[in-house]
């Protein structure tokens, strides 16, 4: 079902955690920087800092969720919104402002916990790094900005808070920065996202001047709202789209990098380079649900002007894309060995059902499974950190195994998260969230071909999860020690999470769409005959096949098999050509390299050669002019004003050195001259007085 | 050659030889001495045209020409005696009458 | 123009060109006193008694033998090396003969304004003694005193100086 834009009546006073929802992601914030000049050594007050900041932002969230629902159970309106103008540009105003609606409620909601849950593994999990207070800094200030990014009004503000999340990425993957791996990763995350983040901003200077406001929501003439949004549709961006459609495009670029979608996912799994908090928290259920949350923020432009086929060019676009990044990532999956590197295909493929769930049905089934994989992709990734912990940082599935005994609350856990992303039918959360996306998909008009392809990236997600649970759970321990349980601090939010993994799933069957209502605005009204309907159990029948298909095979496949680690792989005997393309992650990293990454390097060298050749060249050439001046100078003022200065003091000294002989000091040369001037002086006065 | 119409021409004329002849010999001798005989010459052939001059002019018994001579002999005399005297100091410094070797009034 | 005239100009001529010529300096010394005496004897042939005497008396009876008085206390007897005239004599020659030329010229260019007067003057010594110390009396003054500062200066200019000083 598509969702049209939805106008808020404005109205209503502003209530208090409205005005100060600020305080949600400026406590994490002040937090990190009081860190950031702690002592190494204080690390109990900065684990403490960091909780404590985040559990009253979660208090806080927790308040406005219930406000939110208040409202909303009332009937009245759910969104608040509270600017302020930073400066002006001429006479179009830079605002920043936040906004407290069901979306963003329930992204703080989340955001804040499944984070507080991270905070607390953590302590348990760097209790033997020596950097301890550096990491509670930098995952305060990420915590701070997801929150901003979550509750921001303005999309300048948004970008801002986006940029601090991809800064504080870098710096939590190239945590162990010493690494080469690590900081390497760190770099191409950083520069991945910045390829997207051009793109976005691309889109924001765009809608800045064909709407002349940043804000999202300003009581109607924000940027999503009424007029603007009519005049966006309406404006041509080029490409036969509208402007809204281009605008949208270009902040779905954006999202394409931080949420890691074809073809800029290739940072994600080298980012499991940091420590596995950061993977769980970040490259999980945070920072790349930023993507998919910005494109249900910006729903209204994405989906206004609704064609004859009931969706918009600019969501095609990203349905398309959401479902090819899911099978690619899902087929590169299965060939992998290291137990994170598996999770973070997992997580590409999960986030492109994600997009292609707000494509195909909109901002609500987006939504819910980016609620849903949150916590049960976190579960996943701290038990993964748990196991690697027990296994003393052993990561290759291929030298675990028969960990369902040694570490059996490990195990428990792992197996709901496990089940809850394959999708396992009525119990689990993800069984409800994927169910949704693939009815939509069903039901899209354009083509039936993103329904299959989420169909089979939904066995491959089964299989491949059912051959990393035989690997490491499975079968006998090939690996080198002992392996042991993981301490209470460890396995508790495992705990928390499970039981979250398990519950979210009620809160939107179609029996109950609560999810969906809240997020529309809509009174959600039970309706549990919808359950038994034969719509319903056509495609309850579908998803149970898949699964059943997925973790059967695998099982076949892999049991309680364990091979040796030396051996190669069931599937890489009997299929190599299969393979070792899928293992080596279908060679696009490699592609970009002989492609951008060799024309940049050319780039470079020629940008050197002509900075070191032509400028300096010229720089030089000026140089020489100068010194030739000077020298020349030198000359003239050496040779021509000295020697004519000398050569005239010099002439007149010979010139006295003439004279001077006159004065003989001979008595007779006086007489001689005087005689001489007498007969002159004589023959001149005859000569004159001649008659 | 112009016919002496007067007798005076002559003596002028012997007066002018004798000056450049006592002028020659102070412009050309080396020895101080000489150079003093030479001036001596010089004088006394003024005085031979002050008395040519007095005897043939008009009022010679104002006796202005005689009076003149008389004192340019006593004036000559008494020059010659400082003049000598002079040379034969400077002989006994420098050892030498020779003009070509005294010039320590060179400039 | 008598032949007295000319026999005694030639002698006064030949006299002081012996003078100026002659590189004995005694010699030369002899010649210049022939030369005074023809001068004298000119002077007399002037109707100028007293000078002729006063001639005779000052230049023979005292310059002359001043002269050979100096010419033997700086041995002036012993011939130089380098010879009696300067390098440069011609250069003196013709400056001498520019100055007879002149005055050679002028005197025969002006020989119709000469005086023409032939009447012998009638003066007596006692006419010159009045004037002497008549109209002629400061001159008179003036050349004692000038005789008698040149005797003073003449001996201590010449007087042999203290052991010590050069």
């Amino acid at each position: 079902m598509m969702q049209e834009a939805v106008a808020f009546t404005p109205g209503g006073a502003r209530s208090m955690i409205a005005q100060y929802l600020w305080l949600i992601p400026a406590l994490p914030i002040i937090a990190s920087g009081v860190i950031a000049v702690l002592r190494q050594s204080r690390r109990k007050l900065a684990a403490g800092l960091a909780i404590t900041s985040l559990s009253v932002s979660l208090l806080l969230s927790f308040i406005a969720f219930v406000r939110v629902v208040g409202h909303w159970a009332g009937g009245s309106v759910a969104r608040e919104i509270f600017n302020v103008t930073w400066f002006s540009v001429g006479s179009a105003p830079v605002d920043l402002g936040w906004v407290l609606d069901p979306l963003a409620a329930i992204m703080l909601l989340m955001v804040s916990f499944v984070g507080l849950l991270i905070f607390i593994y953590s302590v348990g999990y760097m209790a033997h790094d020596e950097n301890f207070t550096r990491f509670f800094c930098f995952l305060s200030l990420f915590a701070g900005a997801m929150l901003g990014v979550v509750i921001s009004n303005s999309i300048l503000l948004l970008f801002m808070c986006w940029e601090l999340v991809g800064l504080t990425s870098y710096l939590l993957i190239g945590f162990w920065y010493q690494k080469p791996s690590a900081a390497a990763a760190a770099k191409k995350a950083f520069i991945t996202t910045r390829v997207g983040d051009i793109f976005f901003f691309l889109g924001i200077v765009w809608l800045f001047s064909q709407t002349g406001t940043l804000l999202f929501y300003n009581y109607g003439v924000g940027s999503l709202e009424g007029l603007n949004l009519a005049n966006l549709l309406t404006a041509r961006g080029g490409l036969g789209l509208s402007a809204a459609g281009a605008i949208g495009l270009l902040i779905f670029a954006g999202a394409v990098g931080k949420s890691g979608q074809l073809p800029l996912h290739v940072w994600l799994p080298d980012a499991m380079e940091g420590p596995t908090p950061v993977s769980a928290l970040i490259h999980a259920a945070t920072m790349v649900a930023a993507g998919v949350f910005l494109i249900a923020r910006v729903y209204p432009l994405m989906s206004i002007g609704a064609g004859a086929a009931g969706t918009t060019s600019a969501l095609t676009v990203v349905t398309w894309v959401g479902s090819a990044t899911a099978v690619f990532a899902a087929l590169i999956a299965v060939a992998q060995n290291d137990i994170k590197r598996i999770l973070a295909y997992s997580t590409v493929s999960q986030l492109g059902y994600m997009m292609a769930g707000l494509g195909l049905g909109g901002v609500a089934v987006g939504m819910f499974h980016l609620i849903t994989h949150a916590f049960f992709k976190a579960l996943l990734f701290l038990g993964a950190g748990s196991v690697i912990h027990g296994c003393h940082e052993e990561q290759d599935i291929r030298r675990m195994g028969g960990l369902r005994a040694d570490m059996p609350l490990t195990f428990a856990t792992y197996g709901v998260g496990m089940l809850a992303l394959c999708g396992f039918p009525i119990v689990f959360s993800g069984f409800w969230s994927k169910d949704a996306i693939l009815e939509a998909a069903q039901h899209w008009s354009l083509s039936k071909v993103p329904f299959y392809l989420l169909v089979f990236g939904a066995v491959l997600t089964a299989f491949y999860m059912t051959r990393q649970v035989s690997y490491v759970f499975f079968g006998y321990w090939r690996g080198r020690g002992t392996a042991h349980e993981s301490p209470r601090v460890m396995t508790m939010p495992l705990a928390v999470l499970a039981f979250f993994a398990i519950a979210l799933g009620a809160i939107g069957t179609p029996g109950w769409p609560w999810f969906r209502a809240f997020l529309e605005n809509q009174p959600a009204t039970a309706a549990f005959y919808v359950l038994i309907e034969p719509e319903f159990l056509a495609l309850l029948g579908t998803s149970t096949l898949i699964v059943a298909l997925g973790i059967g095979l695998g099982l076949w496949l892999y049991g309680n098999k364990s091979p040796k680690p030396e051996t190669p792989d069931i599937l890489e005997q009997s299929a190599p050509w299969l393979w070792i393309p899928l293992r080596d992650k279908l060679y696009v990293d490699e592609f970009y390299r002989v492609t951008f990454i060799a024309f940049y390097a050319w780039w470079a060298r020629v940008a050197d050669w002509f900075d070191r050749r032509i400028w300096g060249g010229i720089v030089s050439a000026v140089a020489l002019i100068f010194g030739l001046w000077a020298k020349l100078n030198r000359a003239l003022d050496m040779y021509w004003v000295d020697g004519s200065f000398d050569k005239t003091c010099e002439e007149l000294s010979n010139g006295g050195g003439l004279l001077a002989r006159v004065q003989s000091g001979l008595v007779q040369n006086y007489l001689r001259i005087l005689a001489a001037a007498v007969v002159a002086l004589a023959a001149i006065l005859l000569w004159s007085s001649r008659p | 050659m112009t016919a002496l119409t007067s007798p005076l021409t002559g003596y002028l004329l012997v007066a002018a030889l004798l000056f450049a002849i006592g002028l020659a010999g102070a412009l050309v001798r080396r020895n101080a001495i000489m150079v003093l005989i030479g001036i001596e010459l010089m004088l006394n052939a003024a005085n031979l045209n002050f008395i040519a001059f007095w005897r043939y002019g008009p009022h010679p018994e104002a006796l202005t020409g005689m009076m003149f001579a008389i004192f340019s002999i006593a004036v000559a005399a008494a020059e010659a005696a400082v003049g000598l005297g002079l040379v034969i100091a400077i002989y006994r410094h420098t050892n030498t009458t020779e003009l070509d070797k005294i010039n320590r009034m060179k400039g | 123009m008598n032949v007295v005239f000319y026999l005694l100009a030639a002698l006064t001529i030949a006299g002081g060109l012996a003078a100026m010529l002659l590189k004995h300096l005694i010699h030369a010394a002899l010649a210049v006193t022939v030369a005074f005496a023809g001068l004298a004897l000119l002077f007399l042939q002037l109707d100028a008694q007293f000078a002729g005497f006063a001639q005779i008396l000052v230049y023979i009876g005292a310059v002359a033998i001043l002269i050979v008085f100096a010419i033997l206390l700086t041995h002036g007897a012993e011939l130089p090396r380098g010879g009696v005239f300067s390098g440069t004599w011609f250069v003196g020659l013709a400056i001498a003969a520019g100055v007879f030329a002149v005055l050679g010229w002028a005197v025969l260019q002006s020989v119709h304004a000469l005086p023409q007067q032939t009447a012998a003057p009638a003066v007596t010594v006692h006419d010159i003694g009045n004037a002497l110390v008549g109209s002629y009396v400061l001159p008179l003054e003036i050349v004692a005193l000038l005789l008698t500062a040149a005797t003073i200066g003449a001996v201590i200019v010449a007087m042999h100086e203290k052991a010590g000083q050069k």
